[in-house]
């Protein structure tokens, strides 16, 4: 195959690239400049574009032999994902922008490029499984699974995409970067959002939103208990950084429950009342077979890295219905369900959908 | 490979390459006071002879560089230092809106950085300056401005500047006038005294010389400012032990290929004419740009409409042919070129753009493999290009 390789200038797309190469395809790398101001974003960063990055990326690619290039995708990154992003906060929601760019951009604006191009497919260095059964599967390397935010891709997409990497552990592929002479092979791990490069969120979104003041009220008792000054910088389940004026009536911590953009109200409550026992979503997709017409019995997770409940999963035109078999806190709209069903050769991705609020 | 990006660089020449390689071997710093420094000083200068004798100027005007780019800022910069210097009203720098970075950007620092105004002179539809606008420029400004810049061929169109003219107005206003001929020499006769320049830029490895090495001919009257202090190696205006073999290499190559400028234009621009006329019969669409007759021999400029640059370069690329979008890259981003934009091309038709540019080894293969490729390689690259339509 002709596949292109998408390389961030991390150690995990390098080694993706290089199993590819070594696996017969013709590949070429590809670096994706996605900030329009390079310097503003974090180095490192998954998939984004320090011009250190870049560098990283080129001279792997230089090691491994193959052709490069930058692709400049920083308008549709911003359109799609930064805009996005402030625009779901904006709205009370809480987005995965990981999420919406391999939706909206690697595997949507570079694949689409690619295939035009007379590329097969895509090749990233994502930690999942996609075999030639053509299901999505969790990683072998539970920590550094990625499904959840693959879970996204349509069959479409996935057919033409290649993850190399879903069979080994992260320890596994530094090792091999290193054996293969990859200079990325100690390169750090990206864990925040790259186009916010100081990591500060709630900075970031007040810098375009602007200070939008307002109260945080209790849930049970209907009193304000605080102030805030934007309610798009709290997140569903958020304890820390609530800054109540008194402590609630029962004495115990309280969470965010929900944020109200319409009021500007933040409402805060006990733990328990951020339980939640039935999630509905929109926008499904379903890849792990044919679309169920009826209730199915399955594992959901509700955010990337949280935990796995057992669920019955309904599809119905475009919503879908989870009824959990435990109650989980902090379920945040914005997020993805994903859909999994158990198996021993890596858990099957079934589908994912929004999660509505 | 068909290599079709010899204005980007070109191979050494056998000779150069040897004469480098001579050079190399032998130990020597040309400031040296014993008998292996005199040797390499010697060397030195006789290159300087040999440079100085091919491009028509006095052995005592030549500055060796470390290439293009610092020539560039030497003239640039360090004219406009000396002659704010001895007069301070003299801020203002006139250049074009087509100059290369290592000119262009130059300039703009010096607008940012040392208070220089500038007056921006324009081009023609085919990236050609008209003495005229310099003259009204200098008419309106001329005891305000320490120098005038303006390139002999541009590196992206190929299109040719009536350098001769523009020089003779400066010197009317007393005014320096520098010449960026980086692409020029060895393509179109280059003499420094009949053009009537005061500095002019000459680079080695886009004639056949090594890269790293060049030279600013400035003119004895000229006085510039140094960018680079220490031992005042040449004329105490550039400073750095003399790079002998490089400079050995580099006047073996422009002596060449001033020599052998006449008959490989000829054959050159019989060859870029083919693929020209091939190109259009194989892409009809196509857009020629720049001067159709006062270019560069080897260099042949197209827009693809419907089509980015960057997608074509990537697939003919795949296919062994190496060209060059022509732009310069901000964090390996292709932007618009500032060339085509000044010309009046809009941004989709300057991000449309390829430069083929022809050399002392190309041959009719070379343009056989580009006729071959081109038309599937465009039609791919439309297909990619309609995707990013607006939705």
């Amino acid at each position: 195959m002709r596949v292109l390789a998408a390389m961030s200038g991390g150690v995990d797309s390098a080694v993706a690239a290089a199993r590819a190469v070594e696996a017969g395809h013709d590949v070429t790398g590809v670096h994706l400049a996605l900030a329009r101001n390079p310097q503003t974003y974090r180095t490192g960063a998954r998939g984004c574009c320090t011009l250190e990055d870049s560098r990283d990326a080129r001279r792997a690619a230089d090691v491994l032999g193959i052709p490069f290039y930058v692709w400049d995708m920083a308008d549709r990154f911003h359109a799609d994902v930064v805009d996005d992003f402030v625009a779901e906060y904006a709205a009370g929601r809480t987005p995965n922008p990981c999420l919406r760019c391999n939706e909206k951009i690697k595997f949507a604006a570079v694949l689409d490029r690619a295939v035009a191009l007379g590329f097969d497919a895509v090749v990233t260095g994502h930690h999942a499984r996609l075999g030639p059964d053509g299901l999505l599967r969790r990683s072998v390397d539970a920590a550094k699974d990625q499904s959840y935010v693959l879970a996204v891709l349509t069959r479409a997409q996935l057919d033409r995409s290649v993850f190399p990497l879903g069979d080994s552990t992260k320890a596994q592929v530094r090792e091999e970067a290193a054996r293969r002479g990859l200079a990325v092979a100690d390169k750090p791990d990206s864990h925040d959002i790259c186009f916010i490069a100081d990591g500060d969120t709630r900075g970031f979104l007040a810098g375009r939103l602007g200070e939008a003041p307002g109260q945080v009220v209790d849930a049970l008792t209907g009193a304000v208990v605080g102030s805030h000054t934007g309610a798009y910088a709290y997140t569903v389940g958020q304890r820390r950084g609530l800054h109540l004026d008194r402590p609630a009536p029962d004495g115990r911590p309280r969470y965010v429950l929900s944020i109200t953009p319409k009021t500007n109200t933040v409402t805060v409550g006990p733990a328990e009342a951020l339980e939640v026992s039935t999630v509905r979503a929109d926008r499904p997709v379903w890849t792990g077979g044919e679309r169920p017409d009826g209730p199915i019995e399955c594992e959901v997770q509700l955010r990337a890295h949280g935990d796995v409940v057992p669920a019955t999963v309904e599809l119905t035109g475009d919503t879908l219905r989870a009824e959990l078999r435990r109650p989980v806190r902090g379920v945040a709209a914005g997020q993805a369900v994903v859909a999994y069903r158990p198996d021993p050769a890596g858990d099957v991705v079934l589908g994912s959908a929004t999660i509505a609020g | 490979m068909a290599y079709l990006d010899h204005a980007a660089t070109t191979p050494m020449l056998d000779e150069a390459l040897e004469a480098y390689v001579a050079a190399a071997r032998e130990v020597g710093n040309a400031s040296s006071l014993h008998a292996a420094g005199r040797r390499a000083r010697r060397r030195v200068e006789e290159s300087r002879e040999r440079v100085a004798a091919a491009l028509g100027a006095r052995p005592s005007e030549v500055i060796f560089t470390g290439g293009g780019t610092e020539s560039d800022n030497l003239a640039v910069k360090g004219i406009f230092w000396a002659r704010r210097a001895a007069s301070p009203a003299r801020r203002r720098v006139v250049s074009s809106a087509v100059e290369h970075h290592a000119v262009l950007d130059t300039v703009d620092w010096l607008a940012e950085r040392e208070g220089a105004e500038v007056g921006w002179l324009p081009v023609d539809a085919a990236g050609r300056l008209d003495p005229e606008a310099l003259r009204a420029e200098l008419a309106d400004h001329g005891d305000a401005v320490a120098v005038v810049t303006a390139m002999w061929a541009n590196n992206e169109v190929g299109t040719l500047q009536p350098v001769a003219a523009l020089a003779a107005v400066a010197a009317e206003h007393g005014v320096p006038f520098h010449t960026d001929a980086i692409q020029a020499v060895g393509q179109v006769p280059v003499d420094f005294a009949a053009s009537g320049v005061s500095a002019l830029t000459v680079t080695g490895h886009k004639l056949g010389g090594p890269a790293g090495v060049g030279a600013l001919l400035l003119a004895r009257d000229v006085a510039a400012t140094p960018l680079l202090h220490g031992g005042g190696q040449e004329r105490d205006v550039r400073s750095g032990t003399l790079d002998t073999a490089g400079i050995v290499a580099f006047a073996v190559a422009v002596e060449a290929a001033v020599k052998g400028q006449q008959e490989y234009a000829a054959r050159v621009a019989a060859l870029r004419d083919d693929l020209v006329r091939r190109v259009r019969h194989a892409v009809p669409e196509v857009v020629f740009n720049g001067d159709p007759d006062d270019r560069l021999p080897g260099n042949a400029h197209f827009s693809f409409p419907g089509c980015e640059g960057d997608a074509l370069l990537l697939l003919l690329d795949a296919q062994g042919i190496a060209c060059s979008t022509g732009s310069a890259c901000s964090a390996g981003v292709a932007q618009p070129s500032h060339v085509l934009i000044a010309m009046g091309a809009d941004d989709d038709r300057a991000r449309s753009s390829l430069r083929f540019s022809l050399g002392h080894t190309s041959g009719q293969a070379d343009v056989d493999a580009l006729v071959a490729a081109l038309p599937a390689a465009v039609e791919r690259a439309r297909r990619a290009a309609a995707l990013r339509a607006p939705r």
